[in-house]
């Protein structure tokens, strides 16, 4: 279990109790969090649950992009250095405390 | 005027199969999808992607669960409507008046919506100054590519489309690439092939920058382009071309009266119909308490969206439950030689 904090490109901020296991997409998704589509449901092929890690330590903590995220991240809505796709990051107990930002929209 | 049982919306596997199960039990139908092909998500997102949940196949890609689906309704010789999309629904006498984007009607009792999780569009820069160019100088696809002879090019982008078109246009055009960062996604030999371009200075390659503004006066005249710390260049371009790949959009779906929970339409699992008589949604586009977006519950829902239409299309007849492996009636729909 982890406690995942999620801001809205307008500054609201969410957090939820996600199961380990789960990716920080679907407990997003699983809360009513605005701000994450997934239209795709978590099959990295949509880019709409993208999401910043503005702490530079977390984002080097986090697992490392699989094959295929970056290439998804570059039809993301304003992808930058520190990007993710949400749905790629699988929540365990080292992410207690994760921060996500939301781009200003996933489209 | 085309006239018949159903109008599916929609070609992605839970459309195919929905044809399908309307051919075995008598009924007609006509399939439109806004693709330029077969296949929905399976064939635009992941054609060599292997599935591994479709019942009974341990193992297919996306590419091959189409073929396959094409296969098994090619008896019942379905129309395919293709890169076309429905627009606007009207109902008249208990029927549905169907009219495409490409201005084909339909006349028919049911609709099924098996539209995924919308149409694909391409995707967009993000910026509002383009706006007034799309369509004209900032183009999101290529129809005619004589436009760009002897002109300033500029394309945004790292994958297929971004680089395949820099190496065509740069033998008429001065094309620069400007990508988001060094590695790109396109097929290698395109990769090396633009990296000798831009050794030998035919082709201008800027990476991490993306697009910042456009400027011009009724004329595109320059795009401006920044880097993630802030530096920003100003490119002369005639033309912008954007590759972000393809988004989903509901479109004209949310126009409909139809309800929807966020971008999913609710329907009674009996049937699959929605709150409007005779529109039917199934696969990924529909939701119920338990709904899975696998491709196998499509094809489910489906099979008793088809029993739905029925009831409309045949009002007289009472809709008698067969097997294929029994029924004569079926095997003749399917052209089976005993």
């Amino acid at each position: 279990m982890a406690k995942i904090k999620y801001i809205e490109f307008n500054g609201t901020e969410h957090e939820a109790d996600v199961a380990n296991g789960l990716s920080v997409m679907e407990g997003a998704i699983q809360n009513d969090i605005p701000g994450i589509d997934a239209d795709c449901g978590g099959g990295m092929s949509c880019a709409t649950c993208h999401v910043y890690i503005n702490d530079d330590e977390w984002f080097k903590k986090l697992p490392e992009k699989e094959m295929g995220e970056d290439d998804m991240l570059d039809q993301a809505f304003e992808p930058k250095s520190n990007s993710r796709l949400s749905c790629q990051l699988i929540v365990s107990d080292d992410l207690d405390g994760l921060t996500v930002h939301m781009p200003e929209k996933q489209v | 005027m085309i006239k018949t049982d159903v109008v599916i919306i929609g070609a992605g596997p839970t459309g195919l199969f929905c044809a399908h199960q309307l051919g075995i039990i008598g009924l007609k139908c006509e399939i439109v999808d806004n693709l330029d092909k077969i296949g929905g998500q399976c064939i635009e997102l992941y054609p060599d992607k292997p599935i591994y949940d479709i019942p009974a196949v341990p193992k297919c890609t996306g590419e091959e669960l189409t073929n396959n689906l094409i296969e098994q309704i090619k008896p019942f010789n379905f129309n395919f409507h293709l890169s076309d999309r429905v627009q606007e629904l009207k109902n008249e006498n208990n029927k549905w008046l169907v009219r495409t984007l490409n201005g084909k009607e339909f006349e028919t009792p049911n609709i099924v919506i098996a539209g995924g999780v919308g149409s694909f569009e391409p995707r967009k820069f993000p910026i509002k100054s383009v706006e007034k160019y799309d369509g004209k100088s900032v183009l999101y696809s290529i129809k005619d590519k004589t436009i760009f002879k002897d002109k300033s090019v500029v394309i945004f982008g790292g994958g297929d489309s971004a680089l395949d078109w820099a190496i065509e246009l740069s033998n008429s055009s001065k094309v620069t690439l400007v990508h988001r960062r060094d590695e790109f996604r396109g097929a290698p030999a395109s990769v090396q092939k633009i990296k000798e371009l831009s050794d030998n200075k035919t082709i201008d390659l800027i990476t991490k920058y993306s697009i910042k503004d456009v400027k011009g006066n009724g004329i595109l005249e320059s795009v401006e382009i920044k880097s993630e710390s802030g530096e920003s260049k100003v490119i002369k371009a005639d033309y912008v071309l954007g590759f972000f790949g393809l988004i989903m959009q509901l479109g004209p779906i949310a126009e409909w009266g139809l309800n929807l929970d966020k971008k999913t339409i609710p329907v009674n699992t009996e049937n699959f119909e929605t709150n409007k008589k005779g529109i039917f949604a199934i696969g990924d586009i529909c939701t119920y308490p338990g709904k899975l977006k696998l491709i196998l519950s499509g094809f489910h829902e489906g099979a008793l969206a088809a029993r739905g239409c029925f009831k409309y299309a045949r009002p007289d007849e009472k809709y008698r439950f067969e097997f294929t492996t029994a029924s004569s009636t079926i095997k003749d729909r399917l052209g089976v030689k005993e």
